[in-house]
């Protein structure tokens, strides 16, 4: 078997996709091989879609620059929903894990919200925000806010108490023990949570996008699947797709920067 | 006047199911200024819980302590503490570990680093500074720890198994380092150990600790070693053997009681 990210790998992956986009292709194809399953030869291609008319759909969309606007409208949204999310958790959690009182009062109701299935917040929100970006971000703040909330609770109950403790007795007060280490523990949690809330806040939009909206790729999805547009929504789905990787690799490179203390799986220098 | 002064103290925790566990009772322990006192005792007699009373971080469930002759209440601002476990914070680099105490009480800027890369130095982590705990082998670790109590100039250390999680050379390095650091500015220290070779190579006075629970003090002796002492050699002289032979005796008893209590 060969390691992991070796040249070797690398073809096989490709290989691979090469492999499933040929089956693909020619599986669908009304003229390559006679119907396997349908009646009609054109049933596979309509019920899959075709490679190659998915490509030329996303290369048309990009040339025209007509889903630019749309593309925009999914990130702001992602963006927005992201950052209210983290800041509404980060808030909540430190609060709630620093207070007894009021952590013991939430406690089932957060659960309880928690466990609610929150997609089907997206009428309410609709009809409380309009059809526009407002009612996507609020949809994707629900998505964030848990995941950021919980981390933080755990990270801040979760400090070590002999770090606390050695704060405590060189000096630090109330206020420098939060900001020097119940926010630097709490944040180490939230990185570790922050692919999950970036997808989730992509998510949150997209979702939002397809369930009533005028703009955006869940909206060019939703628009190309009313018109039986099988290759669209599958262009869709791949421009997401991409996006959401593309997403991912920015937190990646974010949380190089940010927890450079942190040891790191395989790294051995110790001086 | 004492420099640390626990008189009478007591401990009793109460878990929350009820029940009631005394770790220490009627022990008082003073400590002069300048003066190096070791606490040795079996495992789980309440050592740390006596230095966490002396610290302000317990309050204790009957006596008084007194700083330089004043009641303590709160913390002991007056006091240093070297902890056994990880006490670094992970997401600081030494040097802004050590810097920590001087910022937390509002002096910032060069000065500090200044200061903070002085005591690296002197704790032999010149050019290490920069590098985050994670970093660190565990030795250097707690010579950052030290460093981080010692900036500021606390009157009284107190210092709970600082060296036990280190192997056997680094722990004679880094206790030689630490009577180097002391006989050059004389603090009051308490020194808690399990380890009763450290507490005489290193203590003016050693004080042993019954087992728990309930544990008191059941014997002081003094140490009239001549400084400066090299923690490693002076093992080897026969007053060292004299006194440890001594104080194994007060000792051992506790240490088989505790030991049959773990058993059982």
């Amino acid at each position: 078997m060969p390691g992991k990210g070796s040249r070797a790998l690398r073809i096989w992956q490709l290989g691979l996709f090469a492999a499933v986009l040929l089956a693909w292709y020619v599986l669908t194809s009304p003229t390559l091989l006679p119907p396997l399953y349908f009646d009609d030869p054109h049933k596979a291609a309509f019920f899959f879609g075709e490679p190659l008319k998915v490509a030329t759909r996303i290369w048309d969309w990009f040339s025209s620059g007509s889903i630019y606007p749309h593309l925009w409208v999914t990130l702001v949204e992602t963006a927005l929903a992201f950052a209210i999310g983290t800041i509404l958790g980060l808030v909540m959690g430190l609060w709630l894990a620093r207070s007894p009182t009021a952590s013991a009062l939430l406690d089932p109701y957060l659960k309880a919200l928690n466990s609610m299935p929150r997609v089907i917040l997206a009428p309410i929100f609709a009809m409380w925000f309009g059809l526009d970006i407002g009612s996507k971000v609020a949809l994707g703040v629900t998505l964030v806010f848990f995941i950021v909330f919980f981390n933080v609770y755990q990270g801040v109950r979760e400090v070590s108490h002999t770090v606390l403790a050695n704060a405590r007795m060189l000096g630090a007060n109330d206020r420098q023990l939060l900001r020097h280490v119940y926010i630097p523990s709490a944040m180490s949690w939230v990185f570790a949570s922050l692919h999950n809330s970036v997808g989730l806040a992509f998510v949150g939009a997209v979702v939002g996008e397809y369930l009533g909206s005028s703009r955006g790729v869940g909206y060019l999805i939703l628009q190309a699947e009313g018109t039986f547009d099988f290759n669209a929504v599958v262009a869709g789905i791949v421009v997401l797709t991409v996006f959401a990787l593309l997403l991912d690799w920015m937190v990646t490179l974010a949380e190089r920067r940010l927890l450079v203390w942190q040891p790191r799986g395989g790294e051995t220098e110790k001086i | 006047m004492s420099a640390l002064a626990l008189e009478g103290i007591r401990v009793t925790f109460v878990s929350p199911d009820g029940g009631r566990y005394t770790a220490i009772r009627d022990t008082t322990l003073r400590v002069a200024p300048g003066e190096f006192v070791s606490v040795v005792g079996p495992t789980g007699c309440g050592k740390s819980t006596l230095l966490n009373v002396a610290a302000g971080l317990l309050q204790p469930s009957a006596g008084a302590t007194r700083v330089f002759g004043e009641a303590l209440s709160g913390l002991n601002r007056k006091a240093g503490y070297l902890f056994q476990s990880e006490a670094l914070m992970p997401w600081r680099t030494a040097l802004q570990n050590v810097t920590a105490g001087l910022e937390f009480r509002g002096s910032e800027g060069a000065h500090a680093v200044a200061q903070a890369e002085e005591w690296l130095r002197r704790v032999g982590l010149g050019g290490f500074g920069g590098r985050y705990p994670h970093q660190l082998s565990g030795g250097m670790r707690k010579r950052v720890a030290l460093a981080q109590a010692l900036i500021l100039d606390p009157e009284i250390i107190l210092m709970d198994e600082p060296f036990a999680a280190l192997d056997i050379q680094t722990r004679h390095l880094m206790e030689n380092e630490l009577l180097a650091l002391w006989s050059a500015n004389r603090k009051s220290v308490v020194f808690i150990t399990h380890d009763l070779e450290e507490a005489i190579s290193l203590s003016d006075r050693v004080v042993v600790m019954s087992a728990g629970p309930e544990s008191h003090p059941i014997g002081e002796f003094a140490i009239d070693l001549p400084r400066p002492r090299d923690v490693a050699e002076i093992r080897l002289t026969p007053r060292f053997i004299e006194l440890h032979g001594l104080i194994w005796s007060a000792m051992k008893e506790e240490v088989l009681k505790s030991y049959a209590r773990q058993r059982q």
